[in-house]
């Protein structure tokens, strides 16, 4: 395992070690929006704590609409969505939504008057966490991230890639136990890209958080997750739910291993599959 | 940011003249001759349009009355100003806060853009006051709206993914407000400051014609019933500056405030 990631840590933020996943239970869940798009028609998925779920499917089947059920940040028309800390916690901790859920979204909407430190320290400010203790969190978080050199500057000033990278160093700066990632690497260079992918497995793996990660990519899903879900077509239903039993050392040469191969296979077969799912 | 393929800041120096002073003072220099000609040719009487040279007869000779009806009217516009942008602002995130609000008030907002200044003024001086009063008074009626309706529009558009981070974050009203809203609409904000400050300029004025005591106002008032229209327009031109200070001034606060973030500030020369 690689050098410790993000710190330094807020004591008062997570006790020392592990930080532990949460579970999220969703069942029968069904979205419509308010002008009659039915954006999911049915799904029902338990995501035991720690498990890194990759969420892939075409274009408008409701991956960004799930992840956002799951944040609470919309109530789903049926069904329920639960995310239970109890159940993956040491200590029994009660679920903290402030600290314990982060969200990357599509974009990196950060902003805009603040510098890439001052964003990055933004969930902790808003917890009241100490402004020594966040600004020193935030900045681990950035570095991170590979934008050390860049805390003081604004989102103005950064490439699309660096602010995305700066909003997730924002997500990762309350070590979260529960990180929903909306396509976070979509716009980043091949070698960002897999930097980042690395960090995040390496950061998943040091904090045992579950991720719900959001992707096109088949080959960036199965290298990632632990489980690959693939919806189909809008309205989205799943259409495939497979454990990506790989070892969970995970490095480059992976990606020509003939196991990670007959995965994204799958995946792939799954897309081609839900994509002719007719609406 | 550096540009390194501009070596001397000597000639930078020189074209930014070339670039933003000169510009504006051709139209100028263009008007106060052909008008110079014009009476003198006599193609207009003297009395209609006072040539520019009588008007800066006018500046010296009455330099020291101008200068200190400026300075009033300049009080009174400030502090009408300053308080249009406070109560602007606050009216503005009370508004915001709720329909029920917006439906209850904002119809007497638009109300206060409808005032017919000329009228109250009379009123003005009665309830606050001759003078500084009845003159900040006026000028604060005629810049609220502008700072209200902006102010407005600039809280109610605050990018919703970012209302849904702070909300996934646990942030509270009074944070959300702070932190989010009102720095998010401060560039509607500074657009609407730059509009009040103008018309707080005129409000004051007009204020100063009925209640005015020392002030650009009734300089005007008076030099137009002498027939010194000479002293009226060097007045008139002491107040449009005056105009043109306060503007410049929110500029130069607005590129502060701005100059990182927003693309209406960002470095364009
Ligand atoms: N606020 C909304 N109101 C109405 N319809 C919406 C709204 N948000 C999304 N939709 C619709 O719901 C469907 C699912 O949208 P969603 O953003 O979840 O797709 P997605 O799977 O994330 O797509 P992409 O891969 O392109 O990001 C789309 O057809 C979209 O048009
Ligand atoms: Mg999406």
């Amino acid at each position: 395992m690689g050098p410790p990631l993000l710190n330094p840590v807020p004591k008062s933020l997570s006790p020392a070690g592990l930080t532990r996943g949460v579970a999220v239970q969703i069942s029968g869940v069904r979205h419509v929006f308010p002008g009659g798009v039915e954006a999911i028609r049915r799904v029902d998925l338990d995501i035991a704590p720690g498990e890194f779920v990759a969420l892939l499917g075409p274009s408008g089947c409701g991956k960004s609409t799930l992840l956002r059920l799951v944040a609470g940040l919309d109530e789903p028309t049926a069904g329920r969505v639960e995310v239970d800390a109890a159940a993956g916690s040491d200590d029994g901790r009660p679920l903290d939504r402030r600290a314990d859920v982060a969200c990357v979204f599509q974009d990196a909407h950060l902003l805009p008057w603040r510098t890439a430190l001052h964003n990055a320290a933004l969930p902790l400010e808003l917890r009241g966490v100490p402004s020594a203790d966040r600004l020193s969190a935030a900045a681990a978080a950035l570095a991170a991230v590979g934008l050390g050199g860049a805390e003081h500057r604004y989102p103005a000033q950064l490439s699309g890639g660096m602010r995305m990278r700066v909003s997730i160093a924002r997500a990762l700066v309350t070590r979260p136990r529960l990180l929903l990632m909306d396509e976070p690497f979509a716009a980043l260079d091949e070698i960002t890209r897999q930097r980042l992918d690395d960090l995040l497995r390496r950061l998943w793996a040091d904090t045992g958080a579950t991720v719900l990660f959001v992707t096109h990519s088949t080959q960036e899903a199965v290298f990632l997750a632990t489980r690959a879900v693939v919806m189909s077509g809008r309205p989205g239903r799943v259409v495939l739910d497979r454990p990506i039993d790989l070892p969970r050392e995970r490095s480059a040469d992976l990606r020509a291993d003939v196991a990670f191969a007959r995965h994204a296979g799958a995946v792939y077969a799954a897309l081609e599959r839900g994509e002719a799912v007719p609406a | 940011m550096d540009e390194p393929n501009d070596p001397q800041p000597h000639g930078r120096r020189r074209s930014l003249l070339i670039r933003h002073v000169l510009p504006p003072l051709v139209p100028l220099v263009a008007v106060l001759a052909g008008a110079e000609l014009a009476v003198r040719l006599g193609w207009v009487e003297s009395y209609l349009l006072p040539p520019p040279t009588a008007v800066a007869r006018s500046l010296a000779a009455d330099w020291r009355e101008l200068s200190r009806a400026t300075v009033n009217t300049a009080v009174a516009a400030a502090a009408g100003f300053a308080l249009s942008a406070v109560v602007g602002v606050a009216a503005a995130v009370g508004l915001a806060s709720s329909a029920w609000a917006r439906r209850a008030f904002y119809p007497y907002a638009v109300f206060f853009q409808t005032v017919p200044i000329v009228a109250v003024a009379p009123l003005l001086v009665i309830w606050v006051g001759y003078g500084l009063p009845t003159a900040a008074a006026a000028a604060f009626i005629v810049s609220l709206f502008p700072v209200v309706a902006n102010a407005l529009a600039g809280l109610r558009a605050t990018d919703p993914a970012l209302l849904d981070l702070f909300r996934l974050y646990g942030a509270g009203r009074a944070a959300t407000l702070l932190k989010l809203r009102l720095p998010a609409a401060l560039p509607q904000v500074l657009t609407g400051l730059r509009v009040a400050g103008g018309l707080a300029v005129i409000g004051a004025i007009v204020g100063e014609f009925i209640g005015g005591n020392g002030s650009l106002g009734d300089v005007i008032t008076s030099a137009l019933t002498q027939q010194r229209n000479a002293k009226v327009f060097a007045a008139v031109l002491l107040a449009s500056l005056l105009g043109l200070g306060l503007f410049g001034a929110i500029n130069a606060a607005s590129r502060l405030a701005l100059r990182n973030w927003h693309a209406s500030e960002r470095d364009v020369r």
